[in-house]
C-alpha cells in the first residue's frame, strides 16, 4: 500500500518538474539526433586524434598548423567568409528599409530578391564565368567604357565572392526585412513628434532595436558563406587563392583517402566558426534585447 | 527633412539595380547559352537551338536523376515529419530537466557547416557500409531535416491553446481522439509548411549529397556539380541546359513553398528558438 502511494507521489513529484509520459514522443528525436549527429561528431572527434601514420594524438593538427598551403585556408575562408556576411547584412539594411512601406511592386521586387536562392551554385558559377569572363557581357561594356584590358573577375578571389554574395544576399535579407517589419513603427512616429531627426530615430531608435536581429542574421550568414565549397572550385583558384577549408577537408578525407587528417580539419573548421559566432552573440548580450513592440 | 534622406534613397536604389542588372547578366549569360548553337567571343550567338535540351536529357539520364531526387525528398520529408513533430510537440509542452540541452543539440546541426558534420559522417557511414547507397544520402540529408522541422514546428505548436485539448479531453476523448481529430487539423497548414521547406532544403543540399552518394545515388545538384567538373568532352551548353532544368525545378518548388508560407514570418518565429 505505502508502495503504491510513494510511486504515485514520485509520478506527481516528476510532473511537477515536467516529466510525464508526453516526454515519450522525444525519444525518436533524442535518438536520431544521438545516432546521426552526435556518435558521428564524436567519432571524428576522436579519430581526429587517430593520425593515419601514428605518432603522437595530435600529429594531425600538428601537420595542419605546420604545412602552410592547408594551415592558410583559415585565413582564406576567414577572407572570404566575413567580408561577404559582413557585405550582405550590410547591404539588405537600407533595401529592407526601402521595403517596409507599401508600394506598387513591392511584391514583385520581394519576389526578384528571393530567386537567387533557386539558382543553386552551379548556375551561378556557370553565369559568372560566362558574364564576368574576358568574353563575357560585363567586359565588353567595361572595355567599350575605354578600359585597357578585360577586369580580371573570375577564376580568382572576386569570382568567390560575387557567388557568395549572390547566394547568401536573399536569405540576409529575408532576415532582416523579418526583424525590420517586427519593430513597432508608432516608436519612431512617437520619436518624430518629439522633434528627432531621421538619423536620430535611425540611430537612437531603430538600430538599437534591430541590431541583436542583425546579430543572429550575420551569423547565419557567415556559416553560409564559411562553408563554401562548391563555388570555391568552380568560380574560384582551388589550389590557390580560393583553397578553403571545406576543399582541404573534402580532399583530404575522399580524395587522399585520411579520414583522420579530414576529421582533424572538419573539427577545426567547426572550431573556427564557434569562435566567430561566439564573439558575435557575446556582443550580442550586450544589446537591448526586450520587446520590440512589433508582432514579434 | 526629405532633402537629406534624398541621396541615401537614390543610392539604394541605385546600388540594388546595379546588382539586379548583374544578376539579369548572369542569368541571361547561361539561359542564353544553353539555346546557342556555337558562342565563341561575340555579343550573341550565333543561332539558337533547344537540341541540348535534349541531348542533356538523355546524356546525364535526367530521368533517371530526377526520380532519385523526389525519392531521396520525398522519404527524408516523411521521415522528418515523423520524428520532428512529436519532438516539438513535447519541446512545445513541457519544461523539463535538460530541455536546455536538447534545444541546443537540435540547434547544432542547423548551425553548423554541413562539410563540417558531413565529413565524420560519410566515415561512420563508410564503415557500416552505407554510403553510396540511397538509405545513406537519406540518412545524412535528415541530420539537418529533422532540427528543421523541430524548430519551425516548435513555435507553431506552442501558439496552439492548450485549452483546446483540455477541452476535448473533459468532454471524453482518449488520447488518441485528440491527437487525430483535434491536433491533426490544427497541425498540417504547420506541417505543410514544414515540408516543403525541407523539400526545398533537400534539393538543393549539396554538401551532405556530394559526400554520401554513389553513382546511382545521386541527386540532380549533384550531378550537375558532376556534370560541371567534367565538362571537358561535352559542349558547355549542355551543363548550361542542365543547371536551367535544375533552376526551373526549384523555381517551381519556391514559388509552392512561396504559396503556403510567408517567408518573413517563418524567420521571425524562428528569431528565438530557445
Amino acid at each position: 500500500m505505502t508502495a503504491v502511494l510513494e510511486r504515485a507521489s514520485l509520478r506527481h513529484r516528476l510532473a511537477e518538474k515536467g516529466v510525464d509520459r508526453v516526454l515519450w514522443l522525444l525519444v525518436p528525436g533524442a535518438v536520431f539526433v544521438v545516432l546521426l549527429f552526435v556518435y558521428p561528431f564524436l567519432y571524428g572527434l576522436q579519430l581526429s586524434f587517430q593520425p593515419k601514420g601514428g605518432g603522437s594524438p595530435f600529429q594531425n593538427y600538428i601537420t595542419f598548423f605546420s604545412d602552410p598551403y592547408l594551415a592558410e585556408t583559415v585565413w582564406i575562408t576567414l577572407r572570404l567568409g566575413l567580408p561577404a556576411a559582413l557585405f550582405n547584412v550590410l547591404a539588405s539594411i537600407p533595401i529592407a528599409f526601402r521595403m517596409r512601406g507599401r508600394f506598387r511592386g513591392k511584391r514583385a521586387l520581394t519576389t526578384v530578391l528571393v530567386v537567387p536562392i533557386t539558382l543553386g551554385t552551379v548556375l551561378t558559377a556557370e553565369g559568372l564565368l560566362a558574364f564576368f569572363g574576358p568574353a563575357g557581357w560585363f567586359n565588353r561594356i567595361w572595355m567599350a567604357l575605354g578600359a585597357d584590358e578585360p577586369a580580371k573577375l573570375t577564376h580568382n578571389y572576386w569570382g568567390v565572392l560575387f557567388s557568395l554574395i549572390i547566394t547568401g544576399f536573399p536569405f540576409a535579407f529575408l532576415l532582416t526585412l523579418s526583424y525590420l517589419s517586427g519593430i513597432d513603427p508608432t516608436l519612431e512616429q512617437a520619436a518624430a513628434t518629439l522633434g528627432a531627426s531621421r538619423r536620430q530615430r535611425f540611430r537612437t531608435i531603430t538600430m538599437p532595436l534591430l541590431a541583436p536581429g542583425l546579430a543572429v542574421t550575420f551569423c547565419l550568414s557567415f556559416v553560409l558563406a564559411f562553408s563554401v565549397f562548391p563555388s570555391a572550385v568552380m568560380v574560384g583558384d582551388p589550389v590557390g587563392e580560393t583553397h578553403v577549408m571545406s576543399i582541404a577537408a573534402y580532399e583530404t578525407a575522399l580524395r587522399d583517402n585520411d579520414f583522420a587528417l579530414g576529421s582533424a580539419i572538419a573539427m577545426l573548421m567547426a572550431l573556427v566558426m564557434l569562435i566567430v559566432i561566439g564573439v558575435v552573440l557575446i556582443w550580442r548580450t550586450t544589446l537591448y534585447r526586450g520587446a520590440t513592440g512589433g508582432k514579434g | 527633412m526629405k532633402l537629406t534622406a534624398r541621396p541615401v534613397v537614390w543610392l539604394t536604389w541605385g546600388a540594388l539595380a546595379f546588382f539586379l542588372l548583374n544578376l539579369a547578366g548572369i542569368v541571361g549569360a547561361v539561359v542564353t547559352n544553353s539555346f546557342a548553337e556555337t558562342w565563341f567571343g561575340t555579343w550573341l550567338p550565333d543561332g539558337y537551338t533547344g537540341k541540348w535540351y535534349g541531348e542533356a536529357w538523355r546524356d546525364y539520364r535526367l530521368l533517371d536523376v530526377l526520380v532519385v531526387t523526389f525519392q531521396v525528398a520525398l522519404t527524408v520529408v516523411a521521415i522528418s515529419v515523423l520524428i520532428g513533430v512529436p519532438t516539438a510537440y513535447a519541446l512545445a509542452r513541457r519544461n523539463f530537466p535538460g530541455k536546455k540541452l536538447l534545444n541546443v543539440l537540435f540547434l547544432l546541426p542547423i548551425l553548423m557547416p554541413p562539410m563540417t558534420y558531413g565529413i565524420p559522417l560519410a566515415t561512420v557511414l563508410y564503415k557500416f557500409q552505407l554510403a553510396g547507397s540511397m538509405a545513406g544520402v537519406i540518412a545524412a540529408n535528415l541530420v539537418p531535416a529533422v532540427p528543421f522541422v523541430v524548430l519551425t514546428m516548435t513555435p507553431f505548436i506552442e501558439q496552439i491553446d492548450t485549452k483546446i485539448e483540455s477541452a476535448a479531453r473533459m468532454c471524453g476523448a482518449s488520447t488518441f481522439a485528440i491527437f487525430t481529430r483535434v491536433l491533426a487539423p490544427l497541425l498540417v497548414p504547420g506541417v505543410l509548411a514544414a515540408s516543403i521547406l525541407v523539400l526545398v532544403r533537400t534539393v538543393g543540399m549539396f554538401e551532405l549529397t556530394f559526400l554520401t552518394a554513389g553513382p546511382t545515388s545521386q541527386t540532380l545538384v549533384v550531378s550537375l556539380y558532376e556534370a560541371m567538373s567534367s565538362a571537358g568532352i561535352r559542349p558547355q551548353q549542355m551543363v548550361d541546359s542542365m543547371a536551367v532544368i535544375y533552376t526551373g525545378s526549384m523555381l517551381v518548388l519556391l514559388v509552392i513553398a512561396l504559396r503556403f508560407v510567408n517567408p518573413t514570418q517563418l524567420v521571425t518565429r524562428l528569431k528565438d528558438p530557445s
